[in-house]
Formats: C-alpha cells, sequence, structure tokens
C-alpha cells in the first residue's frame, strides 16, 4: 500500500513540475464551459439540472484523458526510468497501480475544478443535487476507465504519439457501440438481442444511469472491470517487454 | 552473494546470455567486460530482476531473484545503462523518493539522503532538476540512489561511461572503496578501469564467458607476456635468435620466450648477451603483457563472422 503511495505521490508531483498540468486544466476548464454554455445550450434549456454539462463529458474526456495518461509508461520506457522503477522493490502492480491513481487524481482534480458550474446551476434554480453528485461521480468513473485504456496503450509504445491515437480510437469504439445513431443503424441487420449485448459493452450505456441520478451496481461493477482489466493488460504488455 | 548458475536468456531464437555462471562475495568488486553487445547489460538486468532469465539461477543473499524478487532486490542497489533518472524532479526530490521506495522513513531517511550526497559530492545541484544538470552531475545522482540503502550488492551498469578523466578516476576509487564491505559487479569496455579497481575481471563475448581471473592472470594470456623488448646500439637479430623468436620493431628488439614460464630466466639471457657481445643497451623491457591485446584476442569483433 504504502510503494503505491509513494509512486503515486512522485507521479503527481511530475505533472505539476511541468507547465502541462497548468495548461491542462486550463483547456478543460474552457472546454466544459464552451460544451455546457454555448453548444450544450445550458441558458436556453430553462431546466435546472447539469445534464448539458455531463453529457459532453465522454466526448471531451476521449481527447483530454488520453492526453492525460499517454506519457504514464511510454516516458518511463523512453527514459529508461522504467529499469530504475522495477528495480526497487516493488511488484509490477504497485507501479501499474500507484501510476494509475496519480493521473486519477489529477482528473478528479480537474473535474472538482468546475465547482462554478453547480453554483451557477443552484443559483438560478433548484436542481436535484443528488442527480449532481452521481453525475459528478458517473464521470470520475467514466474518466478512469478511458484512462484505464490509455495506461495499457501507454505501455504498449515508446511513443505518446502512438498511445494517445491507440486509446483515442479504443475509447471511440467503447462510445460507439452504445451511441444511439450507431445502435440505430445496427439494428437494421442485426437482432436487437445483439444490439443490446454490443452496448451492454459502451461506456455510454452505463453512464446514462449516473446521468438520471441512477446509481447502479451493475454501472459500477462495469467501470471497476475495465479498469481492472485494462490495468491487467497493463501488467501483460510490461511483463512481456522483459520476458523476451 | 551473488550465485549465477547455467544463466540464459533468449529473445525469440537469439541468445543473448549463453549458459553463464560465476560467483561474487562480499569484499570483491567484479569486473564485467566485453564489447558492446555481448550480453553484459541483460545478465545485469537479470541479477536486478529486471529481466526474468530464461534459464537458470540468480540468487542475491540467499533470494531467488524469480522467487523472491522483493528480497532480492533490497539488497541490491542498482545503477542502470545511461543512469536513467526521472528528469522532472529535484536531485533532492529524486533521492528521497528512491529513499522512500527503499522503505526508509522520517530521520532514517533524511540521514540517508545526507550521507549519499556526501558521498556523492551532490551538495550544490540538490535543489537543481535532473535535466538541467551535467553528464557528471546526473551519474553520480543516479549512483547515489544505488547507494542509498547502504546495500550489500551493488550492480553498476558501465558507471564510468561518458564522465571525463577526472570523474573516471573518482568514481573508480569510490568503486574499489565500496567493494571493500560489498559485493560489486560492474560493466565496462573500457580495459584500463579493470586495473584500476578489479579484484577480478569477466571477459563476455556473445553471451558466453570467454576468459576470467585477475588482471595479472589475465595479461598473462597476452602473447607478449614474458617477451623482452631492448634497445641497444650494435644489437644484432641473429644473436638474439638463439634465445627465442624475435621481432624488429622500429629499432629496437623483442624476443619471445620459447615457453611461457621461462621470462625471468629469458631477461637474464638477454642482458648477459648484451654484456657478451659489447651492445650499448639504452632500453630493456620485460612485457607484462596488455589486456587489450587479450581482449581483442578473445573477443572477436562485430564484423568478423564466426
Amino acid at each position: 500500500m504504502k510503494a503505491i503511495w509513494i509512486i503515486a505521490k512522485r507521479e503527481l508531483g511530475s505533472y505539476f513540475t511541468s507547465p502541462v498540468a497548468y495548461v491542462f486544466l486550463v483547456i478543460f476548464l474552457l472546454l466544459t464551459g464552451f460544451f455546457t454554455f454555448t453548444v450544450g445550450n445550458f441558458f436556453e434549456r430553462g431546466e435546472a439540472s447539469l445534464a448539458a454539462f455531463f453529457g459532453w463529458h465522454p466526448w471531451l474526456y476521449l481527447v483530454l484523458v488520453p492526453a492525460v495518461g499517454m506519457r504514464v509508461w511510454a516516458e518511463e520506457r523512453r527514459a529508461g526510468t522504467i529499469e530504475l522503477l522495477l528495480t526497487m522493490p516493488v511488484t509490477t502492480w504497485q507501479a501499474i497501480l500507484g501510476k494509475f491513481l496519480a493521473s486519477w487524481i489529477f482528473l478528479a482534480l480537474a473535474l472538482a475544478l468546475t465547482f462554478p458550474v453547480v453554483i451557477t446551476v443552484n443559483v438560478l434554480g433548484e436542481p436535484d443535487n443528488g442527480i449532481i453528485v452521481a453525475g459528478y461521480l458517473g464521470s470520475l468513473f467514466l474518466a478512469g476507465a478511458y484512462l484505464a485504456v490509455t495506461c495499457m496503450t501507454s505501455a504498449l509504445t515508446r511513443n505518446q504519439v502512438v498511445a494517445f491515437i491507440l486509446s483515442v480510437v479504443i475509447c471511440l469504439f467503447l462510445i460507439l457501440v452504445g451511441f444511439n445513431p450507431v445502435t440505430d443503424l445496427l439494428v437494421r441487420w442485426a437482432s436487437p438481442g445483439f444490439v443490446d449485448t454490443v452496448a451492454a459493452f459502451s461506456v455510454m450505456t452505463h453512464f446514462d444511469g449516473f446521468q438520471k441520478g441512477v446509481i447502479d451496481t451493475r454501472d459500477l461493477f462495469f467501470f471497476l472491470s475495465v479498469i481492472g482489466f485494462a490495468l491487467f493488460a497493463t501488467g501483460v504488455v510490461i511483463r512481456s517487454h522483459r520476458a523476451g | 552473494m551473488i550465485r549465477i548458475e547455467n544463466l540464459v536468456k533468449a529473445f525469440g531464437a537469439r541468445r543473448v546470455v549463453d549458459d553463464v555462471s560465476f560467483n561474487v562475495e562480499r569484499g570483491e568488486v567484479v569486473g564485467f567486460l566485453g564489447p558492446n553487445g555481448s550480453g553484459k547489460s541483460t545478465t545485469m538486468r537479470m541479477i536486478t530482476g529486471f529481466y526474468p532469465p530464461s534459464g537458470g539461477k540468480v540468487t542475491v543473499g540467499g533470494h531467488d531473484v524469480v522467487e523472491s524478487p522483493l528480497e532480492a532486490k533490497r539488497l541490491i542497489g542498482y545503477l542502470p545503462e545511461n543512469a536513467a533518472c526521472y528528469p522532472d524532479m529535484t536531485v533532492e526530490g529524486f533521492l528521497d523518493f528512491a529513499a522512500a521506495l527503499r522503505g526508509l522513513d522520517g530521520d532514517a531517511r533524511k540521514k540517508a539522503v545526507g550521507r549519499v550526497v556526501e558521498r556523492c559530492f551532490l551538495g550544490s545541484v540538490l535543489r537543481q532538476s535532473i535535466d538541467t544538470l551535467s553528464k557528471g552531475y546526473r551519474h553520480r545522482t543516479c549512483l547515489a540512489q544505488a547507494l542509498i540503502h547502504d546495500p550489500a550488492v551493488l550492480v553498476l551498469d558501465e558507471p564510468t561511461d561518458g564522465l571525463d578523466p577526472n570523474q573516471k578516476h573518482e568514481v573508480r576509487i569510490l568503486i574499489r572503496e565500496l567493494g571493500k564491505t560489498k559485493a560489486v559487479v560492474f560493466s565496462t569496455h573500457i580495459l584500463e578501469e579493470v586495473d584500476a579497481a578489479c579484484s577480478r575481471a569477466i571477459i563476455i563475448d556473445r553471451g558466453r564467458i570467454v576468459a576470467q581471473g585477475t588482471p595479472e592472470e589475465l595479461r598473462r594470456m597476452s602473447e607478449i607476456a614474458g617477451a623482452v623488448t631492448l634497445h641497444a646500439a650494435g644489437a644484432a637479430a641473429d644473436k638474439l635468435a638463439a634465445l627465442g623468436r624475435v621481432e624488429k620493431l622500429n629499432g629496437s628488439f623483442r624476443v619471445y620466450p620459447k615457453d611461457q614460464g621461462a621470462s625471468a630466466e629469458l631477461t637474464r639471457q638477454v642482458v648477459e648477451l648484451a654484456a657478451r657481445e659489447g651492445w650499448k643497451l639504452d632500453a630493456l623491457r620485460t612485457e607484462e603483457g596488455q589486456l587489450d591485446e587479450v581482449f581483442r584476442r578473445i573477443t572477436l569483433p562485430d564484423t568478423v563472422k564466426k
């Protein structure tokens, strides 16, 4: 446990010693604001909810989360520090978890900094704050799932750009299989049962519940298993580099 | 402390390390020599548990590196090739991180950092970020990391690579000093380092050990070991030929002993011959043998195909 925290702390520190973290936070906040208020028509909707805010998260994270996570292992391999880290008295999974947690905490911080939108909606009307809390929780798990996928692609390559593109493609796939326009198309030549099965693998399907204020254990389980699977795959990839 | 038995590492069909066995005890400094790509780094990576071996066994302080990696790793301090450090950290932050991962806390951690900072002369760059350091300082920072928990075993992959002659000298002295109480293995392709720091050297080529012994023993394997070189006015090759094979080297002669063991005798014979013939000796030297010649002879360059 302690080793995980030591690694996470170092990783988190390295975000903030470079300007990247601040640039990212600013871009994230600008984009969430832009999508919520301009594209999402927050004011014109005339409802006291953050649907316009959370609805964009799967798409926003599609680009922003891989940007945060792409360096996690790729950089470590490029600089050769992976050798230093893994010859310390730590296990591979402690290193994987530590690095994942650090990036997740960073994303959680970015998400927390969107608090003015909660204040805004509370000033303007009387929203159901329970739904908002559920939305935030769902959003955090959504980011975690994307991040775990990015950790995996980052372990696959020394090149951060390749890691970025790979994870965007995989995450896009995770969105599209449950994205309504796509499922509507699929229904035309596949049985509804098949479409539902495929859609069950989508983050959209499972993020919907949170947006409605429902914290379903099945949705939580889905996100946790995506995270678990992707991190397990990360371990396999890292081990296979060394096994030759 | 380190026991290596029949170690093999294969990447695909290529055997990078092929049946390597040796031991290193406390108080020994073993130099690991070999041309580039001979398997030095791969062997070290297996000792430190970074690569799992494809065959054979490594134990460090009695702990099998594969079966109980954490116990083995705790005993090892490792300087990876090119002294990789986290470039965005300060020297102090990096050493503190290394100490924390080594399980040092509070006062013990502070003391450990202070000790290695002093030992590796890092006091002036403590708060500098690692990517702004010169190569010499970066190397020393990484070396400090390897020493932070005062390990019983030190594995150093090319510790003097890229350093200037003064820094090389300092590192060699440090290695020799550390070798008094620890088991040290370091790799190099600089032959003078063997003399400067090692109590034993192992030469590896294409993944196999091709020679090992003390620096003196290795030197004696040289062709010219025991030969006598003389520069004298009036010296004649045909007279010297009675003592052994003679080679002319611009202005001087080199006489090779008839058999390797008889070098002391040969020197005496040459001196007597010179006195008898009335040659005026300017210089006379008994050759000790040269490591680089031994090295070249037993390791084939990459360009030569077997």
